[in-house]
């Protein structure tokens, strides 16, 4: 069993994922015809293919890899992610998904003109679910970067191009009808692919049962060299074993403490040595099984707070995700898909949770520049090994790249949707023109930003789909006296707010230690603040222009609230 | 039965009868007439105080968590079935918390749409 033999299964189950994925879309491009094919399927969608394709394209790169990745770094408090991505579908199911539906709607922006009347509001509405969904795209094509990167050695920028080119292809040939079979087809995908090696390894660790609470950081078992490619900062608990070379360090560490690693530098610890972990994570045993210690950074209990109020409205907000709901043929249908969601999603996290705690075993070396996003890709050939570790390792990158596509996918639909329907004569010819634009545009970002953990990356987005399209929903749904204006000036308050917090947050332009870490806490993790300023903004304004309240509301209401059986159920259709 | 034509006049009466009130509620949900937006109003704030209690009870629940965890960190430490509390819960329970809740949801809103297709299909509302 040599590496390039492992290097070829594992191009093998990147190939036959992307494969299978270009088929079943082309099978379903023979049953997509018309404009209501291509943006919801024309409406007939069962319970169980929706949920499916609905969880296939919510668990993300983000979910994939991201999961494991920060369990494996943070411990306990990471574990609210998985909670959090899935108790957004609980949300979803008690405010949003059978009167979303009943609206008739067939996108977003197309909910808040049905709503509101105001086609000014909808093409704002129209614009923060393009930004939404380009900045959600952005971290599913930097994760096929570093996923390309890890498995074959290819320069980074391969992955968002070859992603990218799929997914056009994919959306410009068939729309959401096609797009339906593909997720549904990716969800058991993906469940393969993390269930198998995660259950293998349990089998393993079963046999073996290593300490995982100790009093001490994690051990290599055999030699192993480590390359820092970026200036990164270590805690050193027990220096035994680990020697560095580089342009500030050369020879054997001395003392226990923190220590600089320049860029350059090469860290070579011997086996059974104790692996030095990147400053900002729990670097013992004890600190990392228990709550409490935060995802890096200071004030550890607001960022779990501000992490449980982004992911369980964020799902809210999510226009991909959302625009699935309305394929459901009625209310009834679209609750009891929100439900199936959550069953899936739990199944699911199950296995990235497992996968975590063993990447931590396993392959602690990645703890130490903090790139722990790889972990899920690096694992089944480091604690397996041999002939099953690279099959096993093939089709973790099978699962893998069926997650870029999957969530790539559902993105471009709506990206397409939205500016075809809202800025040309939402004809097909213009769906595909604006899929190919959707689709090139993030590529160029997603080379920009590639220093921010994948789940990080996604828990911003999270937190501007929150501070958005969230609010402008629940409160639609809900709240008779929400205005057109009131609606517009939460959606751009909510955005700018928390859009800025991203934006400064992906470069780091805030010191971490200014003001006890406060300033710097609170732009990484914006949503605690930038929800309810959105939500408030949305009152208050409707209040001030109360006059403004839709005539019609009261049918309005009906038509979303109340049972199709009374029969006053219409369904919208683009116009052109 | 000296007339053939007598027992088909009385059935249509009777469904007469029956149907004019159903077609009176239906016809004021769907113009909106006072009685009708009376209706339609009790659905949603029926449906809302359910939703808002379920996740009132989960919010709740879940923001416990973090708290109980900092004032009494030797509670996570307790370890059932050879796993920590706060794995097991974290990691597994919640779960099937969370969709236990959801299947809730369905049920009672669903008996909340067919009490409110009751009053408006067969009894009328009291006026």
């Amino acid at each position: 069993m040599n590496s390039s033999t492992a290097t070829a299964l594992t191009a093998g189950g990147l190939l036959a994922s992307a494969v299978a994925t270009v088929a079943i879309g082309a099978y379903g491009v023979r049953l997509a015809r018309t404009t209501s094919d291509f943006l919801v399927a024309s409406r007939t969608v069962g319970v169980r293919s929706n949920a499916a394709a609905i969880s296939g394209e919510y668990l993300s790169a983000a979910s994939f890899l991201g999961v494991a990745g920060l369990i494996a770094k943070y411990g306990a408090d990471a574990l609210w992610y998985p909670v959090g991505f899935t108790a957004g579908y609980l949300g979803l199911l008690l405010f949003v998904s059978a009167p979303l539906r009943r609206s008739g709607a067939y996108t977003v922006p197309d909910f808040a003109e049905f709503r509101l009347g105001s086609p000014r509001l909808r093409r704002v509405a129209m614009l923060v679910v393009v930004t939404v969904c380009v900045l959600y795209l952005v971290p599913q094509y930097q994760g096929a970067g570093l996923a390309l990167k890890t498995l074959l050695g290819v320069p980074v920028w391969i992955g968002p191009l070859l992603v990218g080119a799929i997914v056009i292809v994919n959306v410009v040939g068939g729309g959401m009808r096609s797009i339906t079979f593909v997720q549904a087809f990716q969800y058991w995908l993906k469940l393969t692919a993390v269930a198998v090696p995660a259950l293998v390894l349990l089998v393993h660790f079963g046999t073996e049962h290593p300490q995982l609470g100790g009093p001490l950081p994690p051990t290599v078992d055999r030699p192993t060299t480590v390359a820092v490619d970026t200036d990164v900062v270590v805690n050193v608990v027990d220096p035994a074993g680990v020697s560095a070379t580089g342009p500030t360090l050369d020879g054997a560490l001395e003392a226990p403490g923190q220590y600089t690693l320049p860029q350059g530098t090469t860290l070579t610890l011997a086996a059974g040595a104790q692996t030095p972990v990147v400053a900002g994570a729990p670097a013992t045993g004890a600190q990392w099984i228990g709550n409490g210690g935060g995802l890096g950074g200071k004030h550890p209990l607001y960022q779990v707070f501000s992490i449980m109020i982004a992911t369980f409205l964020g799902a809210m907000g999510l226009p991909h995700v959302l625009v699935r709901f309305y394929t459901n043929p009625d209310g009834r249908a679209a609750r009891r898909t929100a439900l199936a969601v959550i069953a899936l999603l739990s199944l699911f996290y199950l296995f990235p949770t497992l996968l975590g705690v063993f990447a931590r075993l396993y392959v602690p070396q990645l703890l130490i520049t903090g790139k722990s996003d790889a972990a899920v890709l690096l694992l089944p050939v480091a604690a397996i090994g041999g002939l099953p570790g690279a099959l096993i390792g093939a089709l973790v990158a099978a699962g893998a790249i069926a997650a870029f596509l999957a969530t790539s996918s559902g993105l471009l639909v709506s990206i397409a949707g939205a500016l075809s329907t809202d800025v040309l004569r939402g004809r097909v010819r213009d769906f595909r023109l604006m899929a190919v634009i959707g689709g090139l545009v993030p590529i160029p970002l997603s080379l920009a930003a590639t220093n921010l953990e994948l789940s990080r990356g996604v828990g911003l987005v999270f937190a501007v789909a929150a501070s958005t399209l969230c609010p402008l929903l629940v409160l639609g749904i809900w709240w008779r006296g929400l205005t057109a204006k009131g609606a517009a000036a939460g959606l751009i308050v909510g955005a700018l707010s928390s859009g800025l917090a991203a934006l400064v947050s992906v470069t780091g332009w805030v010191d971490d230690a200014a003001m006890r870490g406060w300033p710097a806490t609170l732009i990484g993790y914006p949503a605690t603040i930038t929800v309810p300023l959105a939500f408030a903004t949305m009152v208050i304004v409707s209040r001030l222009t109360r006059a403004d309240v839709t005539a019609d509301v009261a049918r309005i209401f009906a038509r979303m609230h109340v049972p199709e059986r009374l029969g006053m159920g219409v369904e919208r259709v683009p116009r052109g | 039965m000296t007339r053939p034509g007598r027992p088909q006049r009385e059935r249509v009466v009777l469904a007469h009868r029956r149907g004019t009130r159903m077609v009176h509620t239906r016809v004021e949900v769907q113009e909106q007439t006072e009685v009708g937006d009376a209706l339609v109003r009790g659905l949603v704030r029926a449906q809302l105080g359910l939703a808002l209690r379920l996740a009132a009870v989960v919010a709740g629940g879940m923001a416990a968590l973090p708290l109980l965890n900092s004032a009494f960190p030797e509670l996570a430490a307790v370890t059932v079935f050879g796993m920590r509390l706060n794995w097991l819960i974290l990691a597994v329970l919640v779960y099937p918390v969370m969709y236990g809740v959801g299947r809730l949801f369905i049920r009672l809103a669903e008996q909340g749409e067919r009490d409110f297709m009751g009053v408006v299909d067969e009894d009328g509302p009291s006026r």
